[in-house]
């Protein structure tokens, strides 16, 4: 790892994505906000997996986590719609409250 | 620094990854939400930019139609949800949250430190000849049926993964209906006349695009995912510009969509299955076949849901006013 490539530099971007969202997740006090940092957190995990599969040309990068991150991108969309719902659901019952 | 001299292109990764953190920052810090997902966006965009030249193209089509592009229009609706219909002004204020204690942030971002930090150890410790798993899938492709490895770990190889994650999307088209049943009926997003003409051009092209991208997963970049989410687009301009209306009536057809993908799937992996062979071991002389069959219906599958999880609500018939609606589902 002495030597700078493309997955050196992208490898250390996905961690520090991954570490803003994740310090942001926590941190936020605004659901729509919370929701975008966890968003940010997976896509730095991403990074970091096809960062690893990479290999120096004229290798092929390893196809293996290149499938595992394109079913987490699906997976990702699904569970981002389900938290949407629920936090217009709860946006829906606390105005409905405060009236 | 004798790597850049080797190989400009490295200045290029350099500011791109520059980019990629900073608009991550700014998606956290700046006040308006809106502006928060735009950058969010634009961040998701340069992301899958990186991915290509990471040699990732399959990751970076579906990150961009996918994690970037379904997920903003997702994020938009509900923005404007929130904010009674109208993506400008602000939302109706949510009731101020006490301010988080000084003493709660530093513990915070001391775990997401140590979290990431152990990330980087993970991915730092592989010695750097290590190779993964592509001798092996290398090996194997003659018998897989295509000729693109991601394809082939997605559809065969690894297919039990992919089956599972069609349950998954499943699932949460089953979620958004029940948590949204008795929400009361939220303005539907619609587009301007000037839209109406750009869907017009935009429809048929899309779904030539679409079908490229599915048949052409086989032996280069692109499948079931990355058409899905094409076509999940054209659903999208489709629902915006009023062209459809979902109605009660079409509940039954719509579901048989949602579900069309996990099962197709889920009946040929046990079709296969016998005569010595396990489930998903489809014959090498058929696996191309069984293979664009289950792509063909995945996408299908996958167009009609992400459409569904973007409308939000079951469309209910409507004469039933939303308040009995609500009695209903409690």
């Amino acid at each position: 790892m002495t030597d700078l490539t493309e997955a050196t530099i992208y490898g250390l971007a996905g961690l520090a994505v991954f570490g803003i969202g994740l310090a942001g997740a926590l941190g936020a006090t605004d659901r729509l906000r919370r929701l975008v940092a966890l968003k940010l957190c997976s896509v730095g995990a991403a990074f970091v997996l096809i960062a690893a599969a990479w290999r120096a040309a004229p290798a092929t990068p390893d196809p293996v986590p290149h499938a595992l991150v394109i079913t987490g991108i699906v997976v990702t969309v699904s569970a981002t719609a389900a938290a949407l719902a629920l936090i217009r659901r709860l946006h829906t019952l606390e105005t409905a409250a405060d009236d | 620094m004798t790597a850049l001299a080797d190989n400009p292109l490295l200045a290029f990764d350099l500011l791109l990854a520059l980019a990629i953190a900073g608009l991550a920052v700014a998606a956290l810090t700046v006040r308006d939400a809106f502006a928060m997902i735009v950058a969010f966006l634009v961040f998701g965009t340069l992301v899958a930019l990186a991915w290509v030249r990471l040699v990732a193209p399959d990751v970076a089509l579906a990150e961009v139609a996918v994690g970037a592009g379904v997920t903003g229009a997702l994020l938009l609706r509900a923005l404007a949800h929130l904010r009674g219909g109208s993506l400008s002004g602000r939302a109706a204020a949510p009731r101020a949250a006490a301010p988080t204690p000084a003493g709660t942030l530093g513990v915070n971002a001391v775990l997401a430190a140590l979290a990431t930090l152990a990330l980087g150890l993970a991915w730092l410790g592989t010695s750097p000849g290590a190779t993964g798993l592509e001798t092996p899938v290398a090996a194997a492709m003659g018998q897989s049926g295509v000729e693109h490895a991601v394809t082939a770990v997605l559809l065969n190889f690894r297919a039990y993964d992919t089956l599972m994650e069609m349950v998954v999307l499943l699932a949460a088209v089953i979620v958004v209906w029940q948590v949204e049943r008795g929400a009361a009926d939220a303005p539907r997003p619609a587009m301007g006349e000037i839209y109406q003409g750009f869907a017009r051009v935009a429809l048929p092209v899309a779904v030539v695009a679409g079908g490229y991208l599915l048949w052409i997963g086989a032996e280069a970049p692109g499948g079931a995912f990355q058409a899905g989410a094409v076509l999940a687009a054209v659903a999208l301009l489709i629902l915006m510009s009023r062209i459809y209306r979902p109605r009660a009536a079409h509940r039954l057809v719509l579901r048989g969509g949602f579900v069309a993908g996990a099962a197709v799937f889920a009946v040929v992996a046990l079709a296969v299955s016998g005569a010595g062979r396990v489930a998903f071991e489809y014959p090498p002389a058929h696996a191309k076949t069984l293979i664009l069959l289950i792509e063909a219906v995945v996408t299908i599958s996958i167009a009609a849901t992400l459409a569904a999880l973007f409308y939000g609500r079951e469309p209910l018939s409507a004469a039933v006013p939303s308040s009995a609606n609500r009695g209903k589902a409690q």
